[in-house]
């Protein structure tokens, strides 16, 4: 083979209820191809109910050389995290 | 008792015709398992691609497992004292029943793909069938074999496609692995006096009312795969009388070698 497979991410959903989480990658010519080889590699154990593969060229990634300008400003705004509230008795979770 | 087992309690009698009949079948689809997972099994390591390589594996281990509990129910009906490991690895090539098509080399990817294929697509509808089977163990097995093979089948129609649709050296390839590999194909739907008894009884079926839908499946992935059916010709056969070609003698050295070598060694 001269040239390699293009490759894929891999999402997987554990079970019902929660969301597609990234589990790795892997290198495949088609996308049922990349859906059977996920199978294989990822849920052998049973590690999930529902499969996402997506090509890896088309992803957009923030680069590293971004991340202060993307993610610092975020740091002294503590007014976004909604820990001002009375929150009232008997609420568990909020 | 209760009704269910009470349906397939007559079987179990050892020396009863209806359970040495059952015996016979259960080899032979526990050795189409058995010789195909050691064939598949080959290309660990080997295949093109890691990805292909797990798959393959993953295939092969399916195949085992289907084996191994259609050998060990083998060997409880048959009342010797055989367990799975004595069929497996004591036998001889004449005391082997599998078909022809499992145990021909692997050859190059696409003899590979082409084999699987016709295996996948003639073990699915059938598995399928057993499923409903009069006897209740097999009706079992062939249930859980039966979505593994859902997997094979379409595994290998995605690769005939794209090999037969793909370059002009993999179209030559496939096309070349279909015609070679086609005549085995035939003796999957051979019928014998077995196989009728078992019918009549509901716990098998007669594999020839399987080929129209095994013919359906197939020439659609090779249309699909701009590849055309085999003219049908020679039609090779004898493997579930023990009647092999010299391949799996190989194979089976290969396979043996070691429970021979060292019986009853555990690890």
């Amino acid at each position: 083979m001269s040239e390699q497979w293009p490759l894929w991410e891999v999402f997987v959903r554990p079970r019902r209820g929660l969301a597609h989480g990234h589990v790795g990658s892997l290198h495949a010519p088609d996308p049922r191809m990349a859906l059977q080889h996920a199978r294989d590699v990822y849920t052998r154990r049973q590690e999930g109910v529902s499969i996402w593969v997506v090509p890896a060229a088309e992803i957009t990634a923030s680069s590293p050389d971004e991340k202060d300008a993307y993610f610092d400003p975020a740091a002294d705004k503590v007014y976004r995290h909604p820990t001002f509230y009375e929150v009232p008795e008997g609420v568990d979770h909020l | 008792m209760s009704a269910r087992s009470a349906r397939s309690a007559p079987g179990r009698r050892v020396g009863d015709r209806a359970a040495t009949d059952l015996v016979g079948y259960l080899l032979r689809l526990g050795d189409d398992a058995l010789i195909a997972a050691q064939r598949l099994a080959e290309w660990s390591s080997r295949a093109p691609e890691m990805e292909e390589d797990i798959a393959l594996t993953n295939i092969a281990l399916d195949q085992l497992g289907a084996a191994r509990a259609l050998l060990t129910y083998a060997g409880e009906l048959e009342g010797a004292g055989r367990d799975e490991d004595d069929l497996a690895y004591l036998r001889t090539d004449r005391e082997f029943a599998n078909c022809l098509l499992v145990e021909l080399p692997n050859g190059d990817f696409a003899v590979t793909m082409a084999k699987l294929l016709f295996l996948a697509a003639y073990q699915h509808p059938l598995y399928g069938w057993l499923a409903g089977s009069a006897d209740d163990r097999l009706a079992g097995i062939a249930a859980k074999a039966r979505k593994e093979s859902a997997y094979h089948l379409e595994h290998a129609a995605l690769w005939t496609v794209r090999l037969g649709d793909g370059t002009d050296e993999s179209h030559r390839r496939m096309r070349a692995a279909v015609d070679e590999v086609w005549p085995y194909t035939h003796e999957l739907f051979a019928t014998d006096d077995l196989l009728e008894r078992l019918d009549k009884a509901g716990v098998a079926v007669n594999p020839a009312a399987v080929r129209d839908g095994w013919l359906d499946t197939v020439e659609k992935v090779l249309d699909e795969a701009t590849l055309t059916r085999p003219v049908d010709g020679w039609t090779p056969g004898g493997g579930r009388r023990g009647l092999h070609t010299e391949h799996l003698s190989y194979l089976l050295a290969e396979m043996q070698v070691v429970h021979r070598a060292h019986p009853g060694a555990t690890w």
